[in-house]
């Protein structure tokens, strides 16, 4: 195809990303470093029969003015990215100084909105991730013994949870757990205790979030380890069969390993998604035990006062995590690419 | 095909069918509860008394003189007007399909045809917009929506969907593209054909296998977007999924937790049927990349 052809061809999905991809993180890159105007006071003296008194106050006019002629705000560098909302050194160093042990600094550092969203989503990335993959491998396995007609009811069933709104797939859940759902009556049942409630504890709500994180993803997994087995060759299982493997060890050594491309992939798409988890934080009504940072931006977007400058901060370190995130993948690309040509 | 010596043990069977039947529970028990509830009153659905009745429904029966009540879904589709919403998920939803497969299969087409090494930097390059959480990008959006005075409109909402669409239906639609056969428009060009005449003539007639799974999955993040919708349409423009939230903040205070419960079932009933309908392409759709990377 000729260059002019192509240029055709790919302009209109071309400029859509360009417009409303490549521009908007250009725009957030921009955002993050300037703040909004803060008012102009002006200082009048007013003068009457019984002396003069200073009044000051917002010159309205004048502000209105400086937000027209400059609409981005006033650059203040970095100082979005180091304040108390994001990376919040100043308050880093002064936990650092004040806790006496390791632990107290981390607890702290915690209660920081960053941190904590970090150390929430970290969590919720890197145990969601792997248990995800057991649980869609061993449905896969088990699955792949059915008869054909079974087969189609389950996947049906199986593909529910991944396809359903993820807010609407936590509310779901949420309301079963709730402490008056039926499986929050289960749960105080089973403890002992009535008044167990999740919208009580971090730690449950933590648990909670990441069971619906598995829940809704080894769908996923299963789906793609189940097309994997379908490739599996035959000979290789009959080779083990006579060399006297175990039905485990014939898993283990045959199964597993011509399964291993696909464990990667799903392991590489599933630690990008979940590092954007976002709608069970809404729908689990969480934001008091645990936030992200896909959360905070939101948080600082919505309401009254948008606050563009730190929602833009965020963002930017998202992107940078999910870059970190993404470079396995595209390293794994680059060289599929190099092996082809 | 299984010889005798290949048959599982007995008691292995029955872990494996054991197994399966706690998976379909957990899969599927969610949305059968969620449903039987919806059709109750709180106080049976959210029962602190006594949790069966939510099944025999006590005190739906002494409100409505039935075990099952509409109340819920009268008091969300009529009061709070939520066929409005669903209106505008629909409109959102068929636009945003059908503009993102038009522009998707040509660069999808044009991807797949190249040969040239920047084909391979615009895939590099899609894939990472792909990575992009939707979020992070509407803080960029928000600024100059306002200062055109586009905000909080659906075709706004539209464009944006399109876009953040269009990384993945590149990807799905160029692996697509790349088993028809190159033969194929390569003798159409030759008896005279423009790239475009043997695209419209040749190629469109026999992708549409490919272009069905792929508009489903638009279908799917249209209808699942929560991040841009909720912070990009106003009040009156909401689609479905930022109206539960919406509710989840007002009932929550007013007791009407039915409302949103009927909503969430109404919201989930037309995904069933697409999988119901579509299984075989979603399945093949999830697995097209995966198999072959």
């Amino acid at each position: 195809m000729k260059h002019r052809t192509f240029f055709w061809f790919f302009l209109p999905t071309g400029l859509a990303m360009v417009l409303f991809i490549a521009a908007p993180i250009v725009s957030v890159l921009i955002q993050s470093v300037f703040a909004p105007h803060e008012a102009v006071f002006v200082t009048v003296e007013n003068c009457g029969p019984f002396g003069c008194v200073q009044e000051t106050t917002i010159d309205q006019a004048a502000t209105q003015e400086l937000r027209e002629a400059q609409p981005l705000g006033r650059f203040v560098g970095l100082d979005i990215y180091l304040d108390r909302g994001h990376l919040a050194l100043a308050e880093m160093g002064e936990a650092w100084r004040s806790s006496d042990s390791l632990g107290g600094f981390f607890a702290e550092l915690r209660d920081l909105p960053f941190y904590g969203a970090m150390a929430f989503t970290l969590t919720y990335t890197f145990v969601c991730t792997p248990l995800l993959i057991a649980l869609g491998l061993v449905i896969a396995l088990a699955v792949n013994t059915l008869t054909q007609r079974l087969k189609g009811l389950v996947i049906f069933f199986s593909l529910l949870p991944m396809i359903v709104t993820p807010l609407v797939g936590s509310l779901i859940l949420f309301w079963m757990i709730d402490s008056r759902g039926v499986l929050g009556t289960f749960l105080a049942y089973l403890a002992g205790d009535p008044d167990l409630s999740l919208k009580a504890s971090t730690p449950l709500m933590w648990i909670s979030i990441i069971i619906y994180g598995i829940w809704s993803s080894a769908p996923f997994a299963f789906v793609v380890f189940y097309a994997g087995l379908q490739t599996l060759p035959q000979d290789q299982i009959e080779a083990a069969q006579i060399d006297g493997a175990t039905r485990w060890q014939q898993v283990r050594f045959v199964v597993i390993p011509h399964l291993m491309p696909l464990v990667t992939f799903v392991a590489l798409i599933q630690l990008m998604d979940n590092f954007r988890v976002f709608e069970p934080i809404v729908g689990f009504n969480a934001s008091a035990h645990a936030t992200s940072l896909s959360w905070i931006i939101f948080n600082d977007l919505g309401g009254e006062t948008r606050q563009l400058s730190a929602a833009a901060a965020t963002s930017v370190m998202t992107i940078i995590g999910v870059a970190i995130l993404l470079s396995p993948v595209l390293v794994r690309t680059w060289r599929d690419f190099r092996g082809k040509t | 095909m299984a010889s005798e010596a290949q048959r599982p043990p007995l008691s292995l069977r029955l872990a494996t069918n054991g197994f399966i039947v706690v998976w379909l529970i957990l899969a599927a028990f969610p949305f059968l509860w969620t449903f039987w509830g919806s059709f109750k009153v709180e106080l049976d659905f959210f029962s602190i008394a006594d949790w069966t009745n939510a099944l025999t429904g006590t005190n739906t029966r002494e409100t409505h003189g039935s075990a099952f009540t509409l109340a819920g879904y009268e008091g969300a589709w009529v009061q709070e007007e939520f066929w409005r919403n669903v209106i505008n998920t629909f409109i959102v939803c068929f636009f945003v399909v059908l503009t993102s497969l038009t522009i998707g299969t040509l660069g999808g087409y044009a991807l797949s045809r190249s040969g040239f090494k920047y084909v391979f930097w615009l895939l590099i390059i899609a894939l990472i917009f792909r990575a992009m959480p939707p979020i992070t990008l509407v803080a960029g959006y928000m600024l100059p929506f306002f200062e055109w005075n586009i905000w909080g409109i659906l075709p706004t909402t539209i464009i944006v969907l399109v876009a953040i669409n269009q990384p993945f239906t590149l990807w799905m639609l160029h692996s697509f593209f790349q088993n028809i056969p190159k033969e194929l428009d390569e003798s159409a060009k030759v008896d005279g054909c423009t790239q475009f005449q043997a695209f419209r003539h040749v190629i469109v007639p026999v992708m549409w296998p490919g272009v069905i799974t792929t508009g489903l999955f638009s279908f799917l993040l249209a209808y699942n977007d929560f991040a841009v919708t909720s912070m990009l349409l106003s009040e009156s423009n909401r689609t479905m999924v930022p109206e539960i939230a919406a509710f989840l903040g007002t009932t929550y205070t007013e007791g009407n937790v039915m409302f949103a419960v009927a909503a969430v079932v109404s919201a989930t009933a037309p995904l069933f049927v697409l999988v119901m309908f579509f299984q075989r392409q979603i399945v093949s759709g999830l697995t097209a990349g995966a198999v072959k990377g």
